[in-house]
């Protein structure tokens, strides 16, 4: 039990317990929508993004979170704009927007070089640091995407794998990408200060695409990936303290690792979960093929 | 080949059922619409009655695809007016309209179960419930018993055959009971059975009262089965039964290609005409003098905007012919 108990005792370990959990299960929870929608290095790109809009907040002397966090949301809806012209892909748009915003920290940095070590955390992640400021908004963010996941379940769904024919059902594409926009910022807002920049889109990405590999379901998916990405902060925040190694780091390795064992597992087992291994019945209605007119 | 007497050409269309009947189920009037730039339909006038079975032909880039989406107010430029029940149509999606997209376009490593694919089109009902009620649920198996894919309710999209594929989207478009279907060719890359299957019940679902349109490039083979049809090319070119305008000429005009119409022991079956010249044009350059002609024949003739299976089809129907 020492192995669990003793970190306990210090209040920083389990304020960054509570908080890596949380983060893991919030990456892991919008990280399939990210996944599904083919949008894993907008995590990665996105986060740089709010990287520049941190140092400008700091020099502007705004709140850490309200900077970053409308900075990041300005540049979601830039990506999903120019990505919306279509001489220009996704992926282009997403090095555009996001490494410029990276690049306008990096120049503020450069030019004023009193603060950098605030932007190394920010860059690698503290969770030894994350005050209970930072563990109420890591929280907020939880409960608000995983209400805007329950809520918006049905259009989610439909609008990832379906983009085209959503809107002709009713549902409205803008309006959700919005949203989901602001989920994404949130999102990384909130996870900068447990795992880093460097290393957000990792716990995005691992998670979900672990699920991935063990459901064909959706809904199974969206929970398998949640629990993968909360177990991975809580066993990761553990393996930091014994190990002396970086959170984040080991945090994200863990999720490498479980991802690494997802799919040699499902190699050995020819990716055929046991709820769909049933043969499938033939067509209940047999029809001759030369009567229709 | 042409059929004498083909009455519904464009400016001088018939509709179907005639005159005196009610207020159509769909109706442009003048319409011209599109996305950037061009109109990609222009001068469109069409009613589509209730309970019709109607199919809408032309070659790639005609606008079938952009009729359909008109009708349920996903083409951002419209002028003149599309009404649906008596409603206009503007730039929301249309209550009572179900749609069946291309399945090549469907995306079969999306983490979908087929109950998960069907409920998407009831989403409506309950928009901030994330589960499925016991309700949704026994709707569900109902219809996909009624749809002949009863069972398959917890597998996953890609595990299941061609035509149960097309199956599921169908149960989509139907979950919600809508009066009016919508198909973007349906039977596109599927085999000869699985199309029939699907011919087959799409005639049973209109039998039982919905109205539905389809686009396909499948003249012989879809087309010519459908009560029916209207040939688009940029505007409307002629609408009508099929035996009366399936001829050279209308089709001519709407492929911008010499086509030949077959007419045999009430089949029609629409030829391309430039293999023929081809063919002609090898063996005069190879000194072969015979020119034979096999207007006749269908084995002699590739279907126009056929594949090589329609092709097939053909043959195999014509050895059928008395």
């Amino acid at each position: 039990m020492t192995f669990v108990s003793e970190p306990l005792a210090f209040e920083f370990f389990r304020q960054g317990l509570l908080a890596s959990g949380l983060v893991g299960a919030l990456c892991g929870m919008l990280g399939v929508y990210i996944v599904l929608r083919r949008m894993s290095y907008i995590g990665h790109g996105l986060s740089h993004s709010v990287f520049g809009g941190a140092v400008v907040g700091y020099v502007l002397a705004l709140n850490f979170y309200l900077a970053a966090g409308i900075w990041g949301f300005l540049s979601a809806l830039a990506i999903n704009a120019t990505a919306r012209r279509r001489r220009i892909g996704a992926d282009a748009a997403i090095g555009i927007v996001t490494t410029a915003s990276f690049a306008v920290g990096v120049a503020l940095i450069s030019k004023t070089r009193s603060f950098t070590r605030n932007f190394e955390a920010a860059l690698f992640g503290n969770i030894l640091g994350v005050t209970t400021i930072d563990l109420v908004v890591v929280g907020v963010v939880t409960v608000a995407v995983a209400a805007f996941i329950v809520l918006f379940y049905k259009r989610l769904l439909f609008v990832t794998f379906d983009p085209e024919v959503a809107p002709i059902y009713g549902v409205n594409i803008g309006l959700v990408d919005t949203l989901f926009a602001l989920a994404m910022a949130a999102t990384i807002v909130a996870s900068i200060n447990v795992v880093g920049v460097t290393l957000i889109a990792a716990t995005l990405v691992i998670p979900s695409t672990s699920a991935r590999l063990l459901t064909d379901s959706f809904g199974r998916m969206i929970g398998i990936s949640t629990v993968i990405g909360a177990l991975s902060g809580i066993v990761g925040m553990y393996l930091s303290y014994w190990l002396d190694v970086s959170s984040g780091a080991t945090i994200v390795l863990l999720e490498a690792s479980v991802f690494l064992a997802c799919l040699i597992l499902t190699s050995m087992t020819r990716r055929r979960p046991s709820w769909v291994s049933q043969p499938i019945p033939t067509l209940a209605r047999e029809r001759p093929a030369d009567d229709f007119e | 080949m042409s059929a004498a007497g083909a009455k519904p050409v464009a400016g001088e269309r018939a509709r179907p059922g005639g005159a005196g009947l009610p207020e159509p189920l769909v109706r442009f009037s003048e319409v011209s619409c599109g996305y950037d730039g061009a109109p990609v339909l222009s001068d469109v006038d069409l009613a589509v009655p209730r309970g019709a079975f109607m199919g809408i032909v032309g070659p790639s880039g005609a606008g079938k695809t952009t009729l359909l989406r008109a009708i349920v107010g996903a083409v951002p430029r419209v002028e003149g007016r599309i009404t649906v029940d008596g409603r206009p149509v503007g730039h929301r999606a249309t209550s009572g309209v179900g749609w069946v997209p291309q399945l090549e376009t469907v995306d079969w490593n999306f983490p979908a179960t087929v109950r998960e694919v069907v409920l998407m089109g009831r989403w409506a009902e309950h928009p901030w419930r994330a589960w499925a009620s016991a309700d949704d649920r026994r709707r569900v198996d109902a219809l996909l018993d009624r749809l002949g894919i009863g069972g398959l309710a917890g597998r996953h999209i890609r595990e299941l055959s061609g035509g149960q594929q097309q199956r599921v989207f169908l149960a989509r478009a139907l979950i919600s009971d809508p009066p009016l279907l919508l198909l973007d060719e349906p039977t596109s890359g599927v085999d000869l059975k699985t199309r029939d299957d699907i011919l087959h019940l799409l005639a049973d679902l209109n039998a039982d009262g919905i109205t539905i349109l389809l686009t396909t490039h499948e003249l012989n083979t879809v087309a010519a089965h459908l009560p029916w049809v209207v040939c688009v090319n940029g505007r409307v070119i002629a609408e009508g039964d099929p035996d009366d305008i399936f001829t050279s000429d209308i089709l001519g005009r709407t492929y911008g290609a010499d086509l030949r119409v077959v007419r045999q022991d009430g089949v029609v079956l629409v030829a391309d005409a430039a293999p023929h010249r081809l063919r002609d044009a090898l063996r005069h350059r190879h000194g072969d003098v015979e020119h034979a002609h096999h207007e006749h024949d269908p084995h002699h003739h590739l279907a126009a905007g056929a594949t090589a299976s329609e092709a097939d089809d053909l043959a195999a129907d014509h050895e059928h012919l008395p």
